[in-house]
């Protein structure tokens, strides 16, 4: 019995190890470089055996939430060829057959569909938990119902042509006013021209306030 | 040299000084006054300080040996700029006239002189205009985070960025694309582009607001615009200064470099940067010193605006450099971080292995045990002073390399929001002087009838000034502005500085200016007034303008143009002009620098005619 399961131990890394030969992972595999001290700078996390877990926990989420009805597991996911650099090829195996894998154009879409979730997973970005070959998706452009600028553009031609017309209104105001006290001032005159007659009557009204138009005028002329 | 040419009749042109003095007395007159000194010092600091002091100087000062340039700057400052500000003032304030009446009542043969001011301060004003209207279009699109010019917009299939955009940079793209729509060459005029159009009225909207009755309402808009940039510039100062790379920035503008004082483009630049940084010969300082009291001390508002003029230059060129270094370090930074990834990637090491302190050592390290794989990796060389003597000056430097400076800083609608402010600002304020110069000779001249009210005369010649102006907001309307700013804005004012100096020294008299100065300000202006004027200043401009006119005749004329077929794309591509465009620059050159005989001429036959007809 023992001897049963020594030689099986043995034998699963040899059975394993075909999966990580270049020509497979060039057909099947991606290749993942992780940034964690480029993103993260001082609160960084060591990568070790419990994220790489995470790492192909997350991928089999991904293939489970693209096709919809097949259970990948943990075990669905092969990482091969791990480097200091924190670089690593994966495969992913079909969890009905593990001896298939899944061709690479399915994996890409799987990962595309899911990208978001893997980034936040390991809180890195595009470009720090690099796919590579798998294009970064392209962020929809922010589109306005009214550009923004239109409307600053409208607040400032709203206040120019406020300006303009309170300036050009206070000086037609100032005309009519001006032309007013003309108006005024020459009828004062010419009341003041026919009261002459009266002699030293004229010269007390003239020591009063010239200002004072009309109803002294009446008053005194009663006199 | 007390030469004085033959001119008869000026006694009976001026006032003399005891009719001067009843005016100032009786405050008669039609003339309109300064409500207070600070809003005429206000107005002639706004004038003098422009755009040009953002982002010329600061160019100038980096490309011919950086604090070694203050020396050429400030000689020439003593001895040319502000003698002929000196010059402008009192004179403007002894005959208290705009430019067209000063040159026709010194001599009736100078009328040209005036004339050439006019000319040249409204063809200034068309395309200074249409740069506040660019300012006002960033402005507008500053409101908004992201920033419009900080990433490439998608293209149609949204699988990639615009091609354009992708080959040369976001904030390129956005100006000469987005802002400008800039056709490949001069002759594709490219239509009208609607959003400069109604920048453009904008422009125009706010200038006939603050001008819309003169002096009374420019005196209380230079308040605001006179004051906000220096508001600005010292809040950049503050954040630059804590900006990382900033210190290399200034370090890099003011090291001196003492071998440029022999090179004579040195000189030349500094002369002509003093020249057109004080605004001489636009005939608005004469116009708004005519408004002033008739006892105003016009020497000491001539060193006061001269030294805060200077002041601003090299304070602006201190802000700019603050952050132009930190946009080099960025782009260093960016550029040893993306070797350094390249070589973690290719080498597969960890990525504490590579930093920025034993990159060198690693490179070196790497590339004598695997050469051929490093030659083939073609790792660009990242040199800081490379990114800092990246100089761009002009509308490059406000509209590319600043906003993308603002656009890696924190809050960048923020800062993009203030620099516009600024540049507003500086230009708006410039722009009361141009319209000075414009509006006040055309009522001088009788062009518009007596009984039109002020605003109907700003307002015409701003309509009129916005219509004409439209040829700047076409697709080729860059290239047509850097015709204008090369030609119109260049030969005619030095001929009409030197024609001033000497109208003023040999027509009008150095005696009697002395006694007038006298009469002024109470006291006879001193030697150095007196040999300047008569002697150092013409002769400084005359060398000035014999160089420039030599070097723009010589040269060949090229114009650089944003051509995303050409191969050097994204470097902008030097074409040469049409040669209908000789005529355009013959108009723009000649026609202001030929008015100033052609008036002379055109007095001379008419007095001629006259006499006949007088002794028939």
């Amino acid at each position: 019995m023992w001897v049963w399961i020594v030689c099986l131990l043995t034998a699963a890394p040899a059975l394993a190890e075909p999966l990580c030969s270049k020509e497979v992972c060039d057909n099947y595999g991606y290749k993942v470089r992780i940034s964690i001290k480029t993103a993260l700078g001082d609160k960084a996390y060591e990568w070790n055996e419990s994220e790489m877990f995470l790492f192909r926990a997350t991928v089999a989420f991904a293939m489970r939430r693209y096709t919809s009805d097949e259970t990948y597991n943990v075990s669905d996911i092969v990482v091969c060829n791990k480097t200091a650099r924190v670089s690593f090829w994966f495969l992913v195996t079909s969890p009905a057959n593990t001896a298939q894998l899944v061709p690479r154009g399915q994996v890409e879409a799987a990962v595309r569909l899911s990208r978001n979730r893997i980034n936040s997973a390991f809180l890195l970005t595009d470009q720090t938990l690099q796919f590579v070959g798998i294009l970064p998706t392209l962020a929809p452009p922010i589109s306005y119902d009214t550009p923004p600028w239109l409307i600053v553009f409208g607040v400032v031609m709203g206040v120019v042509c406020a300006g303009i017309i309170t300036l050009l209104l206070s000086t037609l105001l100032k005309r009519t006013r001006s032309k007013k006290n003309l108006l005024e001032t020459e009828e004062e005159e010419d009341r003041r021209g026919s009261i002459t007659a009266n002699g030293r009557l004229c010269e007390s009204l003239r020591e009063k306030d010239p200002g004072r138009g009309h109803p002294d005028d009446v008053h005194l002329s009663k006199l | 040299m007390r030469l004085t040419l033959p001119n008869p009749g000026l006694e009976d042109r001026i006032l003399s000084h005891a009719q001067l003095e009843k005016l100032e007395l009786e405050e008669a007159g039609e003339r309109p006054k300064w409500d207070n000194k600070a809003q005429y010092m206000l107005t002639c600091v706004g004038f003098c300080v422009g755009l040009g002091n953002v982002w010329r100087f600061p160019y100038l000062c980096q490309s011919h040996g950086g604090g070694a340039f203050m020396i050429p700057f400030l000689i020439l400052l003593v001895l040319e700029g502000i003698p002929l500000l000196h010059l402008e003032f009192a004179i403007g304030q002894r005959l208290r006239k705009s430019s067209v009446g000063v040159w026709r009542t010194v001599s009736p043969y100078m009328v040209g002189v005036g004339i050439a001011s006019m000319f040249v301060s409204l063809l200034v004003s068309l395309y200074y205009n249409t740069i506040i209207a660019w300012v006002m279009w960033y402005f507008f699109n500053s409101f908004q985070e992201p920033l419009p010019w900080s990433q490439c917009p998608l293209n149609e299939n949204r699988t990639g960025l615009v091609s354009d955009c992708a080959r040369s940079s976001p904030v390129d793209y956005f100006w000469y694309r987005k802002t400008l729509n800039v056709t490949p060459a001069i002759d594709e005029t490219g239509g009208l582009q609607w959003w400069m159009v109604l920048c453009l009225i904008a422009a125009w909207g706010v200038l006939y607001v603050c001008c819309i009755r003169g002096i009374e309402t420019t005196g209380k808009a230079v308040y605001v615009t006179s004051t906000l940039p220096y508001l600005v510039l010292t809040i950049f100062l503050i954040r630059g200064l804590t900006l990382k790379g900033s210190v290399d920035g200034i370090k890099f503008l003011f090291m001196p470099d003492l071998a440029e004082l022999a090179n004579p483009t040195t000189w030349l630049d500094a002369g002509a940067q003093v020249f057109y940084s004080f605004s001489l010969a636009f005939g608005g300082l004469i116009s708004f010193s005519s408004y002033n009291s008739v006892h105003n001390n016009c020497e000491q508002d001539a060193v006061i605006i001269s030294i805060i003029n200077a002041f601003t230059s090299i304070f602006a060129a201190t802000v700019i450099y603050t952050i132009i270094g930190f946009r080099a370090t960025k782009r260093f930074d960016d550029c040893l971080g993306g070797n350094i990834l390249t070589l973690l990637n290719t080498f597969d090491l960890p990525e504490t292995n590579i930093t920025v302190h034993n990159y060198d050592q690693v490179l070196r390290d790497l590339n004598a045990t695997h050469p051929n794989i490093i030659q083939d990796l073609n790792l660009p060389t990242c040199n800081l002073n490379t990114f800092l003597s990246e100089g761009v000056e002009g509308t490059g430097l406000a509209f590319i390399v600043f906003t993308e400076a603002i656009t890696k800083m924190p809050l960048s609608p923020l800062w993009a929001v203030l620099f516009f402010i600024m540049l507003f600002c500086l230009g708006l304020s410039s722009m009361f002087g141009n319209i000075e110069g414009v509006l006040v000779p055309l009522q001088d001249l009788g062009v518009f009838p007596k009984s039109w009210p002020k605003e109907a005369i700003s307002g015409v010649t701003c309509l009129v000034c916005c219509c004409l102006g439209l040829i700047f907001v076409q697709g080729s309307g860059d290239y047509w502005l850097a015709l204008f700013d090369s030609f119109a804005g260049s030969i005619p004012l030095l001929i009409v500085a030197f024609c001033e100096m000497v109208g003023v020294v040999y027509i009008y008299g150095v005696d009697r200016f002395n006694e007038d100065l006298v009469f002024m300000i109470g006291h006879k202006p001193n030697i150095f007034w007196q040999a300047t004027w008569r002697v150092i200043s013409p002769l400084v401009m005359l060398v000035i303008f014999l160089f420039y006119f030599v070097t723009t005749i010589s040269k060949e004329l090229f114009y650089i143009a944003w051509d995303p077929e050409s191969e050097k794309f994204p470097t902008l591509e030097k074409k040469p002009y049409p040669s209908w465009i000789y005529v355009i620059i013959f108009i723009l050159a000649g026609i202001p620098s030929l008015s100033v005989p052609g008036a002379a001429i055109f007095m001379a036959i008419r007095k001629w005619r006259d006499k006949a007809y007088s002794g028939n």
